[in-house]
């Protein structure tokens, strides 16, 4: 589904560069659950980043099924994300003072989807991440395992094919990283292909696929069997 | 999208109340005061045109000296004399009255009353140019007038002020300053003028006792005529102007050194005066309006760069840049026309307060209103354009990380 090859990234002008990334070339077929792992500075965000097409590679080729993405304009980008990514970030990232509900549907009003279908279909992103009966709180009355529930909600309200998780887990406790992480692996089962980065080793434990990230390459993948 | 785009910004502004009041507060003042500025001008200049042609719009008044618009004034001034009004008088068929009029103000005393109010020495003839009626008691006598007896015509205000326990005035005896006079009687009341002047504070007493009594002279300041009802007033014009240039053996390339106008080349002055003052005024209040248009400015860079990460997660799950664009710029239209709104309203009821206590016509244009409306909302696109731009120019991943 997802075919990146000869993927380079680099920052500053050409007199003081820094390659991010060099030469990175790699498969995700569809209905799998990756974890890239790697220490801070890896280019593990900024390999995610271009997955999740919020950042574009300096050179290299990005094909997902037909599209080229790496040809796309930015507002190409923006309707590819609209139509088949999902995104989970460390910090949650919920609008504040807006109650989960209106969290939830905020991507279905940039499909277009009526307010009522909106609606009915954020309820029950809701209740597939167990927040039915949270629907009207905000964010700040929520503890930081339902924050993240309803950030899955939102990312998964429109059906996309691929959820793109920069460390889902990051700003919670072990218990409610486990939840999460058994929520995704749950959507995952599903069908819905998983890109996730994290630096702990028992989170990376629930991919199907782990790729280690150091220097702007990958040094080595494990697969797991579940 | 505009409709979500809308209510995303009601629920923006609700978010932020105080702010987005105080916000939208300059919008609001500018407004309310473009539309009370110019109703307030219109009405009043409306009921000004109104009284001055209730007044008599066929009423000439010639004065001595000759005015080159306002303020300025050239050519020697050269009083009249009792004898032009005599020739005025015999000469000229098409006028209804003509009367003579001298003016100062005293003080009169009754009793241990006093009051200062403005003396006029006129003719009998005055009373049917300025359309006063009689309440009771007569004019003046001819033989009052020839002589300049001591005789006096109030009007209500000096009565209630004078005869204050309600005494009939009727025969009584006034002080003037130098010299006591009779009340012969006393004048219908007319209320206040246009400007604001009460016309029925007032002593009129005859022309000849207040020449010989107060000026001490012969001269005249003001003859005030009143062209019978079928003749065109420039013809009048003409014929007295012929009249006064011959009496005052003024060669052909002799400027006049009088002037002679009627109500409506003074309806025309004061209209000018009162549009002039409308626009400054309105001007005035349309700079407040870019004010607050700043002020609109401000407040949503500020919360474009407050809400830096929802701008990030908006793009992240597939907002394009006009989507970004359209939300920001909506937003601060609805604030400035929301304002603008406001603004209508109590414009609005700031013209029927003060026309109502003003005395003026009650005028609201709606073509001011609608184009107050649209202006203000224009605002909204005008100073919402650089925010709204600047919001739609970030880079998701900076505005993600933004803290």
């Amino acid at each position: 589904m997802i075919e990146l090859s000869g993927i380079y990234k680099v920052y500053g002008t050409a007199e003081a560069s820094s390659t991010v990334l060099k030469d990175i070339s790699l498969q995700i077929k569809e209905g799998e659950f990756i974890a890239i792992m790697g220490p801070s500075g890896s280019g593990k965000s900024t390999l995610l980043n271009i997955l999740g097409t919020l950042d574009v590679p300096s050179s290299g080729k990005y094909n997902f099924e037909t599209t080229d993405v790496t040809a796309l304009s930015q507002d190409q980008r923006s309707l590819f994300r609209r139509y088949v990514l999902g995104f989970i970030f460390q910090g949650f990232n919920l609008l504040k003072k807006t109650t989960a509900l209106d969290n939830v549907e905020m991507p279905l009003i940039y499909l277009g989807v009526h307010a009522k279908e909106r609606k009915e279909r954020a309820l029950q992103a809701l209740k597939s991440v167990g927040l039915e009966d949270r629907a009207d709180y905000e964010p700040s009355k929520l503890s930081g395992g339902q924050q993240q529930r309803v950030a899955i909600a939102r990312a998964i309200v429109t059906n996309p094919k691929v959820l793109i998780a920069d460390e889902p887990t990051g700003n919670l406790d072990t218990k409610r990283s486990h939840e999460i992480m058994q929520i995704l692996q749950e959507f995952n089962k599903n069908g819905i292909t998983i890109i996730m980065v994290t630096h702990e080793s028992d989170i990376a434990a629930y991919a199907s696929r782990v790729l280690h990230v150091r220097d702007g390459i990958v040094e080595r993948e494990e697969n797991n069997v579940h | 999208m505009f409709i979500n785009a809308f209510i995303q910004a009601l629920r923006e502004i609700k978010r932020n109340l105080m702010r987005s009041l105080l916000t939208a507060m300059g919008i609001v003042i500018g407004i309310a005061s473009v539309i009370a500025m110019v109703n307030i001008g219109k009405g009043a200049s409306q009921s000004i045109t109104k009284s001055i042609s209730k007044l008599g719009s066929n009423t000439l008044f010639i004065t001595p000296g000759q005015q080159h618009g306002p303020g300025s004034q050239s050519a020697v001034a050269i009083p009249f004399k009792s004898k032009d009004v005599e020739v005025l008088k015999e000469s000229i068929i098409t006028l209804d009255a003509i009367s003579a009029v001298e003016s100062s103000s005293m003080t009169a005393l009754y009793g241990d009353q006093n009051y200062q109010t403005s003396v006029k020495g006129i003719e009998n003839d005055y009373f049917k140019i300025q359309d006063f009626s009689f309440k009771s008691g007569r004019d003046f006598t001819s033989n009052e007038l020839r002589s300049g007896l001591k005789t006096c015509i109030l009007g209500k205000t000096v009565v209630d002020k004078l005869f204050v326990n309600g005494e009939n005035p009727i025969g009584k005896k006034l002080r003037l300053q130098k010299f006591s006079c009779e009340v012969a009687g006393v004048l219908n009341p007319k209320g206040a003028n246009t400007f604001g002047m009460d016309q029925d504070d007032v002593i009129l007493v005859p022309l000849n006792m207040f020449l010989r009594r107060v000026s001490g002279n012969e001269n005249i300041h003001l003859i005030m005529v009143k062209v019978k009802d079928n003749i065109p007033l420039e013809e009048a014009t003409v014929q007295i102007q012929q009249l006064i240039r011959e009496n005052r053996h003024l060669k052909p390339q002799d400027e006049d050194n009088f002037s002679v106008r009627n109500m409506s080349a003074l309806v025309d002055t004061i209209s000018q005066i009162t549009s002039m003052l409308t626009i400054m005024l309105g001007a005035v209040a349309a700079i407040s309006l870019i004010v607050g248009g700043i002020g609109i400015m401000n407040i949503m860079l500020v919360s474009v760069t407050e809400r830096t990460r929802e701008i990030g997660i908006r793009i992240a799950v597939g907002a394009m840049s006009q989507d970004i664009l359209i939300q920001f710029l909506i937003e601060a239209v609805v604030l400035s026309g929301l304002g603008g709104l406001v603004g209508v309203i109590f414009g609005i009821s700031i013209t029927m307060i003060v026309s109502y206590f003003m005395h003026f016509t009650l005028i609201i244009d709606p073509t001011i209103t609608v184009v107050s409306l649209l202006f203000s909302m224009l605002i909204g696109i005008v100073f919402g354009i650089i925010p709204a731009r600047k919001a739609s120019n970030m880079n998701p991943i900076d505005a993600l990380r933004y803290e």
